[in-house]
């Protein structure tokens, strides 16, 4: 009885933690998405003293007023974005081309080599295996510098392909799919064996169906990281013309403020529709992602 | 006879197929990683690309002795301390605060979870909103020292003061406390659950279950999570440039940015030895987590 009586309190302080805490990681997203329906003059009264006044006397609040929920829902902003200016559509464009593509292709790659490194185990095997691990923990600041005198050499620097060529081969996606592969039970591949499966027909039929969830995690994790992209656009591309949006974004300058919010809010849907429609899979390909070893 | 032939020739067969599957990634990771950083070693140890002399560790004694590298790796050391601890205690609580009877686990999960997933150039604006020097947390922390009469604040430009990490971390944890949270649920998920009936049969309090037991079990992953947050803390670049620009403002001058610098000046020779230095650094830190980890997961894992 005593204990019950303990019990009641504690659970409600924990809801009451846990919903605060949520709260604060959803505020900047929501508040981003509904900012994005707001006026232009209520942008600039809101925010106009961050981001500089349009200087035509526009009514301008002396401290930046956080509004959850615009005082008129418009959807002005988007029709400047989608309409009227294309230098966004056309950014928006260009990370698409970026980042289908190497997500298309790393994952390909990767799942060759994956299954590789599970169906041909050898020492010289696992050597290599190591080596993958170690380069996929490198930073940029390491892995660029031999990606850009290669891109050099090559003669690719400016162009899109020397993003493309290092992003379809980049070793996070084969680390991951290995250990998803090797979960496989063995008797699965000895039996299509017996049937007479040659090894491509192994792969195609019995260890890319079973792997599904990992496929769809492994894409939806090199989507963000690629949508994301700062360091290879700054390094490889010195066309500021050529950068996607994700480095765009900041250089917005201060007349195009209201349609910003726009933008963002554009920019995010895609990996947050991935993320709601594979959030299942995602959350096993990270628990798998834990630990090093194998 | 034949069973010797048919065999080798299987041999021959997995040699191929083994070779085929991995080819592209070979090929590839060799071409753009393995080979070039081979080209890097040499750079480093030369003098300038045409003259190509030898000049031994003159390239490393230039780096180190560089000032803005200097300040780059103070200040990305700095962050790594900052975020780091922050990264996994907090992870850690939300995990074992999901782990307790509330309601509306699985949505409290996704949205922990959904900010990494939210592309920081689309978040920007509102850091921005938020930590300028007219933003909401400064009216926040002016407001609560008036209300409570204890202090007055008059503001700050949060990202040209000394303070100037402390936003950065706050958007590094809002990004990575999901994925470490999944972890450390996963690890959490994985204690034998005989073990823990039998310490609460035995009356055993929570706290002292959690720190016995649980930590016990959990600290491979404890370990696990603070190498991938000191790695992503590497990474923080992105952020801040992205709300700063290529030239911030004192302590958020981090790594990449002298990086981007050597680059835009065509300096191979530094560039090449910088990478190097931090090379063996990862070596050093991934070293000493498989040690620790082979260590300290031994009675546990057995």
């Amino acid at each position: 009885m005593r204990q019950r009586k303990q019990k009641i309190p504690l659970r409600v302080v924990q809801t009451i933690v846990a919903v605060f805490f949520a709260a604060l990681f959803l505020f900047p997203t929501v508040l981003t998405i509904t900012n994005s329906f707001m006026s232009q003059s209520e942008i600039w009264a809101n925010y106009g003293v961050i981001f500089g006044s349009p200087g035509d006397g526009a009514y301008m609040a002396e401290r930046v007023n956080l509004k959850l929920i615009p005082d008129m829902v418009t959807f002005h902003q988007f029709n400047t974005v989608l309409i009227q200016s294309p230098d966004y559509l056309f950014r928006l464009w260009i990370s698409l081309a970026l980042v289908i593509p190497i997500v298309l292709m790393q994952v390909l790659v990767a799942s060759l080599a994956a299954y590789s490194f599970t169906r041909f185990r050898t020492k010289r095997k696992e050597v290599l295996f190591f080596a993958y691990i170690i380069l996929m923990l490198m930073p940029f600041q390491v892995t660029l510098v031999p990606n850009y005198l290669m891109a050099r050499f090559l003669n690719i620097l400016d162009t899109y392909w020397s993003i493309l060529l290092p992003g379809f081969v980049a070793p996070f996606s084969v680390f991951l799919l290995t250990k998803f592969m090797r979960r496989i039970p063995k008797s699965y591949i000895e039996a299509a064996m017996l049937d007479g499966a040659g090894e491509f027909q192994i792969f195609r039929r019995i260890a890319l169906p079973l792997c599904k969830g990992a496929l769809y995690a492994v894409a939806i994790l090199v989507f963000i990281d690629y949508w994301n992209m700062v360091e290879q656009p700054l390094i490889m591309l010195s066309d500021w013309e050529m950068h996607p949006l994700s480095v765009l974004l900041s250089r917005i300058n201060n007349a195009e403020i209201g349609a910003a919010f726009a933008v963002a809010t554009i920019y995010m849907i895609p990996s947050l529709l991935m993320f709601l429609h594979g959030e299942e899979h995602l959350i096993e390909g990270i628990t798998y992602s834990g630990g090093i070893k194998g | 006879m034949k069973k010797t032939l048919a065999k080798a020739n299987r041999r021959l067969g997995d040699k191929f197929y083994s070779g085929a599957f991995l080819g592209p990634s070979v090929v590839g990771v060799a071409l753009f990683f393995i080979v070039p950083f081979f080209v890097v070693i040499y750079y480093a140890f030369i003098d300038n690309p045409v003259g190509q002399n030898f000049v031994g560790f003159r390239n490393f004694q230039n780096v180190l002795g560089n000032l803005s590298f200097q300040d780059a790796v103070r200040h990305t050391v700095l962050f790594s301390a900052l975020a780091v601890p922050l990264a996994v205690v907090l992870a850690l609580g939300l995990a074992v605060l999901l782990e307790q009877k509330i309601p509306m686990k699985s949505q409290l999960r996704t949205f922990f979870l959904s900010p990494m997933m939210v592309p920081v150039a689309s978040i920007v604006l509102i850091w921005q909103v938020l930590f300028h020097q007219n933003g909401a947390i400064n009216d926040i922390i002016s407001n609560i020292g008036t209300a409570t009469g204890l202090f007055e604040f008059s503001g700050i430009d949060w990202f040209t003061s000394p303070y100037s990490q402390l936003p950065i971390v706050v958007l590094f944890l809002w990004r990575n406390l999901g994925y470490n949270m999944i972890l450390f649920m996963a690890a959490l998920n994985n204690i034998p659950r005989d073990i823990l009936e039998v310490a609460q049969l035995e009356g055993g309090k929570p706290w002292f279950i959690f720190r016995t037991i649980k930590l016990r079990f959990l600290s491979p992953t404890i370990l696990f999570v603070t190498i991938l947050s000191v790695i992503n803390s590497f990474r923080v670049f992105r952020e801040v440039y992205l709300l700063t620009g290529s030239h911030p403002y004192g302590r958020l001058y981090m790594l990449q940015h002298f990086m981007n610098n050597m680059f835009d000046l065509l300096d191979y020779q530094r560039l090449a030895a910088a990478a190097i230095l931090m090379t063996l650094a990862m070596i050093a830190i991934i070293g000493i987590m498989f040690i620790v980890e082979h260590w300290y997961g031994r009675d546990i894992e057995g």
